[in-house]
């Protein structure tokens, strides 16, 4: 937008000033639904704060206009524009100064902090006198996850704020502070309900309490003589989650508290180039590449044909893990769910896990209690013609999906969706029965479903356009990513990890001990190893889906994994698999400190990317950005890496493909490269 | 009595009675009435916010639950608009809610309403006594450290005696006698004995055992609790009960002489009963299915120490209206308060002198058939949470009816403070 703006009107801010000369600034960018700093809602400030230095106020509130939050950080979409640290430090600096001149303000200043205050947006309260937040309020200072970190002083100011110890837990965690959390720990001064919030805030304007700072004992664990012990103390803590390799930011944090802590200005200025570096780097970059693809897979869901408050009452058949978790879901997603499910143990079972989930996520009372009533248990499937959406979870059993999908056919709602959360049966297959094959689509879920963000929207060759993205909605309105792929075996997900794990078999066949497996891939970046992952998820599960599989594309299923699968050893569910487990935990000697042959974390990771390659040639999904987003989101692949196609480009094309051709003369055609390296190596 | 409009019992659903046993049971009332109810309105064919009126009986909401009908309506969905409010006529409030509902439809000021009524008695709420309390107040009025200490001071033993909130509420206050020894009045009165009130007790499990394995509880749906289990019938049965095992309890309420015990009274229990009552209005825009109709009710009053004798006192000016006889009746439901309170009732309306005297009868009301009343089990066996049981009967009773093809029903109880209601409900073709 580039309306014309004088000297004494803007764009983003709206300025009002009370009977007490107190200044309300009022944030409200006109150019996105939701706040965030960017270089001109930044720019404005400046010129705002440059008048209001020439004629200071009585007081200054800062707050948003807009009811979905406060300020969501600084726009990220900006960030893929930076090419050079110097002038990223110029940018960086401008942002800081802005944060100075509202910290240097002779009048005090107060942040008004409605619902969700991320990144920049702290940065700006915390250059505040004053913060004062709603009761739903959450915190954070998450530019960790963007493989950098605070850069506006949020370091420099967080830290005699809360003392080091909690400063530096937020900043290198990046984890959301709830309201009450955050004002016990002195972030605000005030957690108030929304109809309190103009009170509040001119009462602290107008008694200019005490500020808040750190207890002299957390002020401590900043003197020069403690830093370097704390700081050790974080390096270690860090190291256990994240390689300095891999994440250069939180190293970076620690090494710039250390060394500047004892003084204000300097750590402002080192903020500055360590972040510039910072932002350079392949993680960040690969980092904010798939944040902005998180964007990108929610457009998917905001079809503006289709309105969201048309789902309203989910109706899932099948009441077992998925079935069961689908619907907690939804529940905790404020839809009235009926579950069809006539196994009592399983009803029972699903609605402790998801008392557990509303615990967890919703925590007030109140709110648990109202999540646990949407769940209807609907042992006759009542709530089949009632409902917007209707999910069948049921086993995965040609048959019985055929007779439940006649039965449900001539009973829904015209305009309601119905979707299958089938893994492995073909959507062709299934509409065979249905008078409207168009219908059908798959609404593919991962578990644990309410750790899982990906949901594959399954485009059968009959899905019709519409109903696809009515699924994509639906996906969206439930708070998860949604991705189209294309009907074909395993969708994205399962057939890309299926020949990671299918190696990993091979090695135990192989006699290569189990930790050293997994460790090759987490060296690599992967969350866990592929026998932990096996473990995890179920060896039955992992074997129906191996049959199912090599069935349909080749490949062989390992006879030892069917042996164990025989013997009732599961995995992590039964106690035993491939590990021994204990109380979710796994028993093992502690892994020894070796390195390990790169060939190993060479064969894992480069059959996941032969497959990758092949979905991609048949084009499962449309391009290598939505590849990538979805083997992240999908399987938790190192998100730093970008993605198996982003590795794949940043490693060079051609010297994987000779690394591919290379194992597969050493270990056998199932290395050979897939035909779609023929375009990557061209270039097309 | 009821006139006017028809009024039509469309459908009802009731949770598994609980038997209290010491701690609190696993629902609170407004979760066991929601869990109840949640699979009734599944069932319909209207959505549950087209409700135009929400009562519940509850004699002992928990302190959280003030008007447990409007938490019940809203948190069922009923949504903003529909108002609800919570009835209490000590035992029969269940029935209570049922009758100002039939009344709200008669007179046409409701077309669709949801009522009924839950209890837990498990979580019937131990008391602080008037002392504690007092002190307590003094505690909290007491500003400085030392006063605080003066007060801790003046704390005596005797102030930390409970009131058990369940022992009160089964006393009556105007006649110092327990629901227990008003029974133990009418043994007297009737000349019962120890055998034949135990018998009809271990009659009363025989039979809810019969209904439970042959499925005539069609009205009971499962309940989940927030630990992973469920419920799904009535826990207070005793299928091992024997006269022998009867006969070795000692009689509870006058100790060591009288002839009332745990085993022939009934259990103290949580359970909820919901109905849909609906005019015909509404049956016919919504297509609803029609149990019965609720045709007419009665309340009588008696002389509280001999409460029991309410069923008798209520049902008949009701059948002396609609022009019944005891025979006309095809089936009975009168609650099961005290084994003992049920062959009273049975023998007063034998006896003539009684009619004649307290009922204003020319003779003899008649023999009540024991094969017609409580064929499924009763209070004895199924429990009887005091809220509640006043809709469970109604409910049962019409799916009696409806099993057997028959018509007719009377649904009775007795009410601590001496009082009786009942309720005539009927089949119809459709």
């Amino acid at each position: 937008m580039t309306e014309k703006k004088d000297k004494n009107q803007s764009l983003h801010w709206h300025m009002e000033t009370d009977a007490t000369n107190v200044i309300w600034l009022s944030l409200d960018r006109a150019d996105t639904s939701a706040n965030s700093l960017s270089h001109a809602v930044l720019d404005e400030l400046k010129t705002i704060l440059e008048n209001l230095h020439n004629q200071p106020p009585d007081g200054l509130v800062i707050r948003s206009a807009k009811k979905n939050g406060f300020i969501f950080g600084a726009d990220i979409n900006e960030f893929t524009a930076l090419e050079d640290a110097a002038k990223t430090m110029a940018l960086i600096r401008r942002g800081q100064h802005v944060m100075d001149m509202i910290e240097s303000l002779p009048c005090p200043t107060l942040a008004l902090i409605n619902g969700v205050c991320m990144g920049g947006g702290t940065e700006l309260a915390l250059a505040c006198d004053y913060r004062v937040a709603d009761t739903d309020a959450r915190l954070g200072l998450p530019e960790i996850k963007l493989g950098i970190h605070p850069g506006f002083g949020g370091v420099a100011r967080s830290i005699p704020l809360l003392g080091a110890p909690a400063a530096m837990d937020i900043m290198l965690s990046g984890r959301t502070v709830f309201a009450s959390p955050a004002r016990r720990m002195g972030l605000l001064d005030a957690v108030v309900p929304l109809r309190q919030m103009e009170s509040a805030a001119s009462y602290f304007i107008s008694r200019k309490p005490k500020k808040h700072q750190a207890k002299w004992y957390l002020q401590l664990t900043s003197h020069p003589l403690v830093r370097p012990l704390l700081a050790r103390y974080l390096r270690k803590q860090v190291s256990n989650k994240a390689r300095k390799e891999h994440y250069p930011a939180p190293y970076a944090l620690i090494d710039l508290w250390q060394r500047h802590g004892s003084n204000k200005r300097a750590m402002l200025d080192a903020e500055v180039t360590s972040v510039s570096h910072l932002m350079m780097t392949p993680t960040s970059r690969n980092l904010v590449r798939v944040f902005l693809l998180q964007d990108r897979l929610k457009s998917f869901g905001k079809d503006p044909a289709i309105d969201k408050d048309t789902f309203q009452h989910v109706h899932v058949i099948g009441g077992g893990i998925m079935g069961g978790d689908i619907a907690a879901w939804c529940a905790s997603r404020g839809l009235k769910v009926t579950l069809q499910e006539t196994r009592k143990e399983a009803i029972a079972s699903t609605l402790q896990r998801a008392g557990k989930l509303f615990k967890k996520r919703l925590r007030i009372t109140h709110r648990i209690t109202s999540a646990l009533d949407n769940i209807i248990v609907d042992v006759d499937g009542h709530g089949l013609e009632k409902a917007d959406v209707v999910i069948e979870a049921i086993y995965e059993n040609m048959d019985a999906k055929h007779d439940l999908l006649k039965s449900v056919e001539p009973f829904l709602q015209t305009h309601a969706l119905l979707a299958s959360n089938t893994s492995s049966l073909m959507l062709e297959e299934l509409d065979t029965v249905m008078s409207e094959p168009q219908r059908l689509v798959g609404l593919h879920f991962f578990n644990p479903v309410a750790q899982m963000p990906l949901v594959e929207i399954v485009n059968g060759e009959q899905t019709a356009a519409f109903v696809a993205s009515q699924a994509a909605c639906f996906a969206h309105r439930l708070g998860k990513l949604p991705l189209p792929v294309k009907s074909s075996p395993g969708f994205l997900v399962n057939r890309i990890l299926m020949p990671y794990l299918m190696e990993a078999m091979i090695l135990v066949e192989e006699g290569v001990s189990l930790t050293d497996i997994d460790k090759a891939a987490t060296d690599f970046g992967m969350p866990m190893g592929p026998i932990t992952l096996a473990d995890t998820v179920g060896l039955d599960i992992c074997l129906s889906v191996a049959n199912n599989l090599s069935e349909k594309l080749g490949g062989s299923v390992p006879q030892h994994l069917m042996n164990r699968v025989k013997a009732g050893k599961l995995g992590k569910k039964t106690g035993t698999g491939f590990y021994q487990w204990n109380k979710g935990k796994i028993v093992k000697p502690d892994g020894n400190e070796k390195t390990l042959p790169a060939e190993l974390t060479d064969r894992l990771i480069l059959r996941l990317l032969n497959e990758s390659v092949a979905c991609l040639r048949e084009g499962i999904v449309e391009d290598t950005d939505l590849l990538d987003a979805g083997v992240i989101f999908g399987t938790g692949f190192a998100p730093f890496r970008g993605g198996p196609m982003r590795y794949i480009k940043e490693t060079g094309e051609k010297a994987t493909y000779n690394k591919l051709q290379q194992l597969s003369r050493q270990h056998g055609e199932r290395f050979s490269p897939d035909a779609g390296w023929e375009s990557l190596l061209t270039g097309e | 009595m009821i006139k006017g409009k028809p009024v039509y019992i469309v459908d009802g659903t009731r949770s598994p009675f609980l038997k209290a046993r010491g701690k609190p049971g696993p629902f609170n009332a407004a979760d066991l009435a929601v869990a109840t109810g949640k699979p009734l309105l599944n069932r319909l064919p209207f959505s549950a916010d087209v409700i135009d009126e929400v009562i519940v009986g509850c004699v002992m909401p928990g302190p959280h639950e003030v008007n447990i009908a409007r938490i019940i309506a809203l948190r069922l969905g009923c949504g903003n608009e529909t108002p609800a409010w919570t009835v209490q006529r000590n035992c029969a409030s269940g029935m209570q809610a049922l009758d100002s509902a039939a009344r709200n439809i008669s007179q046409g000021d409701a077309d669709l309403i949801l009522a009924g009524g839950v209890e837990v008695m498990s979580h019937a709420p131990i008391l602080l006594n008037e002392q504690m309390t007092i002190w307590l107040a003094e505690f909290s009025r007491a500003r400085t450290p030392l006063k605080k200490l003066a007060a801790l001071g003046r704390l005596r033993p005797a102030y930390l005696k409970p009131v058990i909130g369940l022992i009160c509420g089964l006393h009556d206050p105007v006649v110092n006698l327990s629901m227990g020894q008003t029974a133990e009045n009418l043994v007297y009165q009737f000349g019962l004995d120890r055998e034949e009130i135990d018998r009809y007790a271990l009659t009363s499990h025989q039979r809810l055992a019969k209904a439970q394995d042959k499925k005539h509880l069609e009205e009971l749906v499962t309940v989940y609790d927030r630990a992973g289990k469920f419920y799904e019938n009535d826990d207070g049965l005793r299928r091992e009960s024997t006269m022998e095992s009867l006969a070795k309890l000692k009689p509870v309420f006058d100790r060591k002489y009288g002839k009332i015990t745990a085993g022939n009274s009934a259990q103290i229990t949580d359970g909820c009963a919901l109905l849909i009552l609906a005019s015909e209005k509404a049956v016919k825009q919504h297509k609803l299915p029609v149990l019965g109709r609720l045709c007419d009710s009665e309340w009588a009053a008696l002389d509280p120490a001999i409460m029991g004798l309410g069923p008798v006192h209520a049902t008949t000016p009701l059948l002396k209206r609609q022009r019944l006889k005891i025979d006309d009746i095809d089936f009975w439901e009168i609650n099961e308060a005290f084994a003992a309170q049920v062959l009273a009732c049975k023998r007063a309306w034998a006896d003539s002198k009684y009619c004649r005297q307290h009922l204003h009868l020319r003779s003899a009301f008649g023999e009540l058939d024991e094969n017609k009343l409580n064929i499924d089990g009763g209070g004895v066996s199924i429990g009887h949470p005091v809220g509640a049981t006043g809709a469970r009967i109604t409910l049962h009773l019409l799916e009696i009816l409806k099993r057997t093809n028959s018509r007719r029903g009377i649904a009775s109880l007795c009410i601590g403070g001496g009082q009786g209601g009942a309720v005539l409900v009927e089949r119809i073709d459709d």
